[in-house]
């Protein structure tokens, strides 16, 4: 019967909502400076945020002569 | 229905209606300052110009994915042209091009072993092959049968382990060695677009037209957290690298930031003079910066916690249709629908 797999829908979505509302949550102070923290703690490792120079850089082969 | 069966149906109704808002004021009473406030005596970063170190050149049709291999050099895309191209990034060389059944692929994936690549499409599967079997020929290994929409995204979690979102809403982990569905993880109420792996491989993300995007327990195979707010369909999806946030791109021309800990939305990045949609995304190494694919065939570079744009990467003559960055953080590498793929850096 369609009303019946109707409620039984209903019941899953509530079931869901009701495990969503139980999530313990931290402030918004906390989790933004987390986020800051982890950006300023890796950055000197991030090359596309510190650039590289062009010896460093695997895609920007060093023009270098040499005897084949 | 039967007036009992109305009366049962009102009353979950309400119940439901009732959850929707003790979450609501939950998440609000959790906002003792925004991460713009919170971020405000940082300084922008200084623009970003990255240029264009190679052009792979190949495919002859629309590129519509990409994936980088953990090591760093090589990457495999799919295009319409009906093939999987292994490149290495650093020599453009083709380490492998394999012709595929189906020419409609929308998603490709390199295993973190850098054994296998997967890939599906309007067929409905997902494709496994093996790039180093004993005779040296690349074939199917798999072929994942079950969704009963399209395959849009795939991740590997091992080698005998991957997930797909589909067109029919659903998402699934496999078990690859005997093709079986492990876990359907449902609840999505539109097509599911893109999904993403938790850095500890514990959790996954999808994004889906339901304009959605649910974090998952692989495990439990439970939905832990849903966040709205976008206007229009979820195309992209990425983990900040810390694993405790998550970035969304939607057609509403936007992307937006959520942070799994305070349950909510922090900060969207959007410009006035940005109406298309986002296609792809990927953050930097860092989380500082947010590389955005989009319709009008540009990439922009958002820095993540400011919100503002800090670079534009322009050439593409077609919609970039996918982006990523390498583990090492080296290099971001955009495929477009003008049938090339480019490495930025």
């Amino acid at each position: 019967m369609s009303s019946s797999s109707n409620i039984v829908a209903m019941k899953k979505i509530v079931q869901q909502l009701r495990l969503e509302a139980g999530v313990n949550r931290v402030k918004v102070s906390q989790a933004a400076a987390d986020l800051q923290q982890f950006c300023l703690q890796h950055a000197q490792h991030d090359p596309l945020l510190t650039g590289m120079s062009s010896s460093n850089n695997p895609f920007r082969p060093q023009k270098v002569c040499s005897f084949l | 229905m039967t007036t009992i069966a109305m009366g049962e149906m009102e009353q979950l109704r309400k119940e439901a209606d009732n959850l929707k808002d003790q979450i609501t004021a939950a998440r609000k009473a959790m906002q003792d300052t925004t991460l713009q406030e919170a971020a405000a005596s940082i300084n922008v970063v200084g623009r970003v110009q990255l240029k264009t170190r190679k052009t792979l050149r190949g495919h002859l049709a629309k590129i519509y994915a990409m994936h980088w291999s953990t090591d760093s050099k090589l990457c495999v895309s799919a295009s319409q042209d009906g093939k999987l191209i292994v490149w290495d990034s650093i020599t453009t060389n083709k380490v492998n091009a394999i012709p595929l059944k189906s020419s409609w692929v929308m998603t490709c994936a390199y295993a973190p072993s850098g054994n296998l690549v997967a890939c599906g499409g309007l067929d409905n599967m997902c494709s496994i092959y093996n790039l180093k079997g004993k005779d040296g020929n690349v074939k199917v290994m798999r072929e994942l049968a079950a969704h009963t929409g399209y395959l849009s995204c795939c991740r590997f979690l091992s080698d005998s382990e991957i997930i797909t979102s589909s067109g029919d809403c659903t998402c699934v982990l496999w078990d690859i060695e005997t093709g079986t569905q492990k876990t359907i993880f449902a609840g999505h109420q539109g097509d599911c677009m893109s999904l993403a792996v938790s850095p500890d491989f514990k959790f996954f993300i999808s994004g889906a037209c339901d304009f959605t995007a649910k974090l998952w327990d692989i495990r439990e195979g439970t939905c832990r957290q849903t966040f709205g707010g976008h206007e229009s369909d979820i195309n992209a999806i990425g983990f900040f690298p810390n694993g405790n946030a998550v970035i969304t791109g939607s057609d509403d021309a936007s992307c937006k930031l959520y942070d799994l800990r305070a349950d909510q939305e922090l900060i969207t990045y959007q410009d006035s003079s940005i109406m298309c949609g986002v296609t792809s995304l990927a953050p930097s190494l860092s989380g500082r910066l947010l590389l955005a694919g989009y319709d009008d065939f540009n990439v922009n570079i958002w820095d993540t916690l400011k919100a503002e744009r800090v670079g534009v990467l322009a050439g593409h003559d077609n919609r970039v249709s996918c982006i990523g960055v390498s583990s090492d953080g080296m290099a971001c590498c955009t495929g477009s629908w003008d049938s090339f793929l480019k490495i930025w850096n």
